[in-house]
């Protein structure tokens, strides 16, 4: 099975009112999509369509090549999804839940056990695998539903704001969970509010709203086309503090059109130019021998050019 | 990239049915059930063990109608509601659809798997109480059981399938647990009796349509001799006509309600959203 998710000429409609609108979007590979949209842009709505929990109005959600609606069994076999915060019968524990889960998705028996195991124990569930899940709190139910994720360890994940309900703690675990998952070469589509998560663990993003893509490419050239003076900004970080000088010669830098510190050991590059321009500044940073040790496109950037497009659908 | 054979449709239906089986086992709602069919079984125990009605003691065929065929129906409408009345309408409004539909099974296999459960733990419920009567008449009447209750029993069980059928529809209509529930609960222990009274006695006419009426089989095979197909009692003048559903009829009502509802239910849970 290929590791794609595409949704052709995908809309669904509730009498007039268009939740999503012919979307067109092929993913493949192994890399991590950031699905960003505000409120009612469509995004829980796209993930509903591709694990069959609603139908589309118009065209097709296909996983691996296969159309969901008409063949969910085969399309779903290899993929995985959190869609919202789903409730597990209050009277089962986490070894219970996730068991069923792995008889339906065909986990060998053999495995089963550690499979289960395992999963908690990355969610950070183990000590807690024996409990009634009615007795716990939303945090942790989100915690066992994406060990149930993990259980079949498919080749394509979806998630739909995996972090909610979680604490700051449950929340960096979960990116980690993710940035994982990508290591270990799958297809994850993520839908997220949070723009820091998305910089953070995506390589690229799609952006919706009313219904209608709006884009979809790396998150440099998002924040590349979309910000206001076609400028990308990256976030350096450094094993030391950084002093003027070294902020000055960076500024000398090719295609670099400004600097400024976040903090003593962070800095905001603006620079012109594609990920070329990026790729070009990382490999010079890291010739002068200043102590870069963290290299990625600002969250705020992504920010900006993620509200700059969401004014131009209003 | 690893690939699983996910199991076929009937094993995947057994999977929902175990772990739905146990939830139901760890829940309150088997303990309360099984209860109150034990405090039916022993408040019938102490009253007829007390004031020994005629009806109960004069022949161990009639102890079986009176005790059964009075309390089988309730029983099995009881449970029915207690097991079968939110539960299709619970995986949307309590979103633990959310945590099974997202995966590769049928939808079928879900609605299926929950109705076997259903049915497997009002048959428990069933069986106690039945256990609780046999031991009763084994009491009164010693190892003797007419093979009219063994015949009663099997169309108690057609009743209880054809009673889930429209308990299962229900909730598949409905969305709100309470609403499915409701609507059962005023339909099976109110509506159809008041609607097959008033066909009775209004529009003369036999009441075929109700569910309740085919389970009248229950009680009436337990009646010696069965029951005539249609009699007319006279009060002055005026003549009522009143009808005892026949076996083959009666088999029949069932059977319908069942295969209808179950086919209707199984196709609002195929075509519902999760909105």
């Amino acid at each position: 099975m290929q590791q794609s998710i595409e949704a052709v000429k995908l809309t669904k409609s509730y009498g007039s009112f268009i939740a999503l609108s012919d979307l067109n979007l092929k993913l493949e590979g192994a890399k991590c999509i950031g699905f960003l949209g505000p409120n009612g842009a469509g995004k829980t709505t796209t993930l509903k369509l591709f694990t069959d929990m609603i139908r589309p109005s118009e065209g097709h959600a296909l996983v691996g090549g296969i159309d969901v609606h008409s063949n969910k069994k085969e399309a779903l076999s290899s993929c995985a999804a959190l869609i919202e915060t789903p409730e597990i019968y209050p009277s089962l524990t986490p070894v219970e839940a996730l068991s069923m889960i792995a008889e339906i998705r065909g986990v060998p028996s053999e495995e089963r056990g550690k499979r289960i195991e395992d999963s908690l124990s990355e969610v950070k569930m183990l000590e807690w695998k024996d409990k009634k899940v009615g007795r716990f709190s939303k945090g942790m139910k989100q915690r066992v539903n994406i060990a149930s994720v993990l259980i079949s360890d498919p080749s394509i994940i979806m998630l739909d704001e995996p972090t909610t309900g979680l604490d700051p703690r449950g929340m960096s675990e979960v990116r980690e969970i993710v940035k994982s998952l990508k290591r270990r070469n799958r297809l994850i589509f993520m839908s997220s509010h949070l723009l820091n998560e998305v910089t953070d663990v995506c390589d690229e993003v799609a952006m919706i709203d009313h219904g209608k893509l709006l884009a979809y490419d790396t998150i440099s050239n998002i924040i590349l086309k979309f910000s206001k003076n076609g400028s990308n900004i990256i976030e350096v970080g450094f094993s030391r503090a950084v002093d003027d000088s070294i902020i000055a010669e960076i500024g000398k830098l090719g295609n670099v059109k400004g600097t400024s510190k976040i903090d003593e050991t962070n800095l905001r590059v603006e620079i012109s130019g594609d990920i070329k321009a990026q790729e070009d500044l990382l490999y010079e940073l890291a010739s002068m021998k200043i102590g870069v040790i963290s290299f990625k496109p600002s969250t705020s950037a992504l920010e900006s050019s993620y509200l700059n497009m969401i004014k131009e659908t209003l | 990239m690893p690939k699983q054979d996910v199991p076929s449709s009937i094993a995947q239906t057994f999977t929902v049915t175990k772990f739905e089986l146990l939830n139901y086992f760890r829940s309150r709602r088997f303990i309360i059930m099984l209860g109150i069919g034990v405090i039916i079984g022993a408040l019938l125990t102490l009253l007829v063990g007390y004031y020994r009605p005629s009806s109960f003691t004069t022949s161990s065929i009639d102890f079986y109608s009176s005790w059964w065929g009075t309390a089988a129906a309730y029983i099995v409408i009881l449970s029915s509601i207690f097991f079968g009345g939110d539960a299709i309408s619970g995986e949307f409004q309590n979103k633990t659809g959310y945590f099974t539909v997202g995966n590769p099974i049928r939808r079928s296999s879900i609605y299926t798997g929950k109705w076997l459960a259903a049915f497997i733990a009002s048959f428990m419920i069933i069986v106690v109480f039945v256990a609780m009567t046999v031991l009763n008449n084994f009491y009164y009447f010693g190892p003797n059981m007419p093979y009219q209750f063994v015949e009663s029993f099997l169309f108690t069980v057609l009743y209880l399938i054809s009673v889930l059928g429209l308990t299962f529809f229900f909730s598949s209509l409905f969305k709100s647990s309470s609403i499915a529930i409701l609507t059962t609960v005023v339909l099976m222990l109110f509506a159809f009796s008041l609607i097959q009274n008033l066909v009775n006695a209004l529009v003369h006419i036999e009441p075929w349509f109700l569910i309740t009426y085919g389970a009248g089989i229950i009680g009436n095979i337990l009646t010696v001799p069965y029951p005539l197909h249609t009699s007319i009692t006279r009060f002055g003048h005026v003549a009522i006509t009143s009808y005892a559903v026949t076996v083959p009829e009666g088999v029949a009502i069932l059977a319908i309600y069942f295969i209808v509802t179950a086919v209707l239910g199984l196709v609002l849970f195929e075509r519902k959203e999760f909105n």
